[in-house]
């Protein structure tokens, strides 16, 4: 009987000294307007931003043509490029001479090539033959406009055929996107940004805390009262933990309500995974406040480990392009399986059976990190 | 006009600085670290060229036919095929993410197609589909299963000798890049961001760092002037910049093979004067924050992370909407990375590169201005 009584006020001690805890720590963290400001205000503007601005849809394509042939053929062929949505300027090239200068200096990115022949090839039953010329400086946009070029040319093909009567190539392609029916690039880019902002403010938050009472002198004082250093750890990445399910949550409700991203999967599946990812990006977070004397250290401690897991998260290039020894590396990233889990749920519609495999890893590396915090503030060198 | 005092005064305060840059183990590992650590990410590990694609072929009913259309994928460097009897199991391994597409051959796909002529008869159709949550790697995919399909009907329309039924074909030439490798556009514009990184974010700390400790006012009282005082501050990390600009073009021409076609000499003077401009910015960031932790997050919110995804750097600035557009004018790596893409693969086309240098002199001016005006009011 007293020592369950013992043991029950035991429990509220510990709760009310790391509530006491968390307290001081938002405190310290929301007393300042310049630091307030800067937790709400870049990450909305960065999403509205950056949720505009990566796309890799291409909208406003500038061509020239270089048409030798004078029969209609060519000229319908024209009319059909010019009338296509992506396509915003045509430059119309006379000379052959003209074609390397367009694009050297950028004023176009492609060129297409529409030689003498065209038209009396095509009404003599022959194929013919029109070559194109793309600025490879950027070999996606290149690709992609290529892509753009090949529609146009096969619903050309298309139309010629069935005005003869003829149908066409003895096989077709009739071809559908899964889960992002128009293939909007910005739905893959913002399900991104929900992830990358969220890991942001988690891992300064966390990281600075420490490091900014150590550059006070205040983080000595701190461990000298009685309370247990790991409630003081706990106590630590509390706030980094609540604003970053605060701000993700913000953001996803951003993504949904101004970007329209189709939320199709289970909520409490989505909120497992960003509780297990904030808890490994505080876990992190605590790391490289361990390490850090200074604040500055901490800062650049923390962006030292964004941008390679940004990078190799599959945040804005596949992973499976990776060559092999890379992808490993991927497997400790944790926003890498955060980001499985926010495009499965919202455009996939997935649930908890799906996600397993995301969650474990996560749960793994959380805690490997907070452990191995613990650890480097038992056994700090300095 | 430089007297010997001044002088003096200057190089014992860029010595002062570089052994607190060479101290702290924070700003080596941003200075020299990261730089390795990104150009080996980028000219190794990060690629938007789709190779190996995962497809799954199904096939309901194997012949002569169906076997020519997936040895076409097989021969294809961008597909790794899988094979499935029917489509349930193919969709159920899409909806896993264990395969990126599927290429589905119908039982009568045979009969169609071998019946079919172009005056009578039904085509066969290939139904694919493909995941389209990364829309940029399924467009790829499909344009690529759209090759795959053109090369298998043309030897398939000479196999049976009649003449291509396509009437016009596309033959396509990408110049500057002929093998199309992302590597070759990502690896030079990462100078940019290194260099940015450098000018804006560590030069943004550490500045912010004495504004903090109040030693700022301290070295403000002393007798050197305040030109000479920014000048002694930035100069090392202007080298330093400078210095990875020249490392990270070495490794990426000697390790990535990457093309270099530009001249040299062009090259050090866009890249002084970017650094120049990184350095205004990352100088002003410093003085309008009032802490490291503020500084810290805006140098990355203005600097470092428009330099990614403002800039050119992967996303096209033309298919932004206009108000972003906009928003690009004022980031300076938007015009480094023009100039560094133009210069590395396309040579020295003038056109480019004195309208991005007139961009950034315009910029250096802004920001120059921004300073003095802002060092002023600080210290008030």
């Amino acid at each position: 009987m007293e020592l369950i009584k013992e043991t029950a006020l035991q429990v509220r001690l510990m709760w009310s000294q790391i509530v006491a805890l968390a307290i001081k720590e938002f405190l310290a963290l929301l007393r300042d307007k310049s630091s307030r400001f800067i937790l709400i205000g870049p990450p909305i503007a960065q999403l509205l931003v950056f949720g505009y601005a990566a796309t890799y849809d291409l909208n406003d394509i500038s061509i020239a043509i270089y048409n030798e042939d004078r029969g209609i053929a060519s000229r319908g062929l024209v009319s059909r490029i010019s009338g296509s949505p992506n396509i915003n300027e045509l430059v119309s090239v006379q000379h052959e001479s003209e074609i390397a200068s367009l694009i050297d200096n950028r004023d176009v990115l492609l060129v297409l090539h529409i030689n003498s022949e065209f038209s009396k090839d095509l009404s003599s039953g022959r194929s013919a033959t029109v070559q194109l010329l793309l600025d490879g400086r950027n070999s996606n946009t290149a690709m992609i406009a290529l892509n753009y070029m090949r529609d146009i040319i096969m619903q050309f093909n298309t139309q010629w055929s069935a005005e003869r009567q003829s149908q066409g190539p003895p096989a077709i392609i009739v071809s559908r996107a899964w889960y992002n029916e128009s293939l909007h690039s910005r739905w893959f880019i913002i399900s991104g940004i929900v992830g990358l902002l969220t890991l942001v403010v988690a891992l300064v938050v966390t990281a600075l805390s420490v490091a900014r009472e150590r550059e006070q002198g205040t983080f000595d004082q701190l461990l000298v009262t009685p309370v247990p250093p790991s409630y003081i750890l706990i106590g630590k990445s509390l706030p980094g933990l609540l604003i970053g399910l605060l701000q993700g949550s913000v953001i996803m409700l951003l993504a949904v309500v101004w970007f329209e991203l189709p939320l199709r999967g289970s909520i409490p599946a989505l909120y497992l995974g960003l509780f297990l990812f904030l808890l490994s990006a505080v876990g992190v977070g605590l790391m490289i406040s361990a390490i850090s004397v200074t604040q500055q250290q901490a800062v650049l401690g923390a962006f030292l480990f964004l941008v390679p897991a940004v990078i190799l998260s599959g945040f804005a290039t596949p992973i499976v392009n990776m060559p092999e020894v890379v992808q490993w590396l991927t497997y400790i990233d944790p926003l890498r399986y955060f980001l499985v889990i926010v495009r499965s749920v919202f455009m996939e519609g997935a649930g908890f059976d799906l996600l397993w495999h995301q969650y474990w890893p996560m749960a793994l590396i959380a805690i490997f990190s907070l452990a191995m915090a613990g650890w480097m503030f038992r056994h700090r060198m300095y | 006009m430089i007297d010997t005092a001044s002088r003096q005064r200057l190089r014992a305060l860029v010595i002062k600085e570089s052994l607190q840059i060479m101290r702290d183990p924070s700003s080596i590992a941003i200075a020299f670290i990261l730089p390795i650590v990104l150009l080996f990410l980028f000219g190794y590990g990060v690629s938007l060229d789709a190779k190996d694609i995962p497809v799954g072929i199904v096939v309901e009913q194997p012949d002569a036919a169906t076997q020519s259309l997936s040895g076409s994928f097989e021969q294809s460097d961008y597909f790794t095929p899988s094979y499935f009897h029917s489509i349930q199991r193919a969709e159920q391994a899409l909806t896993e993410g264990k395969i990126q597409g599927i290429v589905w051959l119908k039982s009568n796909f045979a009969r169609y197609l071998l019946s079919y002529s172009p005056v009578s008869g039904t085509q066969a159709v290939i139904a694919v589909r493909v995941n389209g949550v990364d829309s940029n790697q399924a467009n790829l995919t499909l344009g690529y299963i759209q090759g795959v399909w053109l090369t298998w009907l043309t030897q398939f329309s000479q196999a049976r000798g009649v003449e291509m039924a396509l009437p016009v074909q596309m033959e396509h030439r990408v110049w500057f890049n002929p093998a199309v490798s992302s590597r070759l556009f990502l690896v030079p514009g990462l100078v940019a961001i290194i260099m940015t990184l450098i000018g804006s974010l560590l030069t943004a700390m550490v500045v912010a760092r004495e504004w903090d400790r109040g030693t700022m006012e301290a070295l403000m009282v002393t007798s050197l002037r305040n030109v000479e005082f920014i000048a002694g501050k930035l100069i090392p990390y202007f080298f330093l910049g400078m210095a990875s600009l020249v490392v990270t073009v070495f490794l990426s021409m000697v390790i990535f093979s990457v093309p270099y076609t530009g001249s040299f000499w062009l090259l050090l003077l866009t890249g002084a004067l970017f650094m120049l401009v990184s350095l205004a910015i990352g100088l002003l960031i410093s003085i309008v924050s009032k802490s490291q932790f503020v500084a810290g997050q805006v140098a990355i919110i203005v600097s470092f992370l428009p330099a990614f995804i403002l800039s050119g750097f992967i996303f096209d600035i033309n298919s932004m909407p206009l108000p972003i557009q906009l928003i690009t004018h004022i980031v300076p790596a938007r015009y480094f990375v023009a100039i560094l893409q133009t210069l590395f693969l396309a040579g020295d086309i003038w056109p480019v590169i004195l309208a991005n240098v007139a961009a950034l002199l315009i910029l250096l001016l802004i920001f120059s201005l921004l300073v003095a005006k802002n060092t002023r009011k600080r210290l008030e």
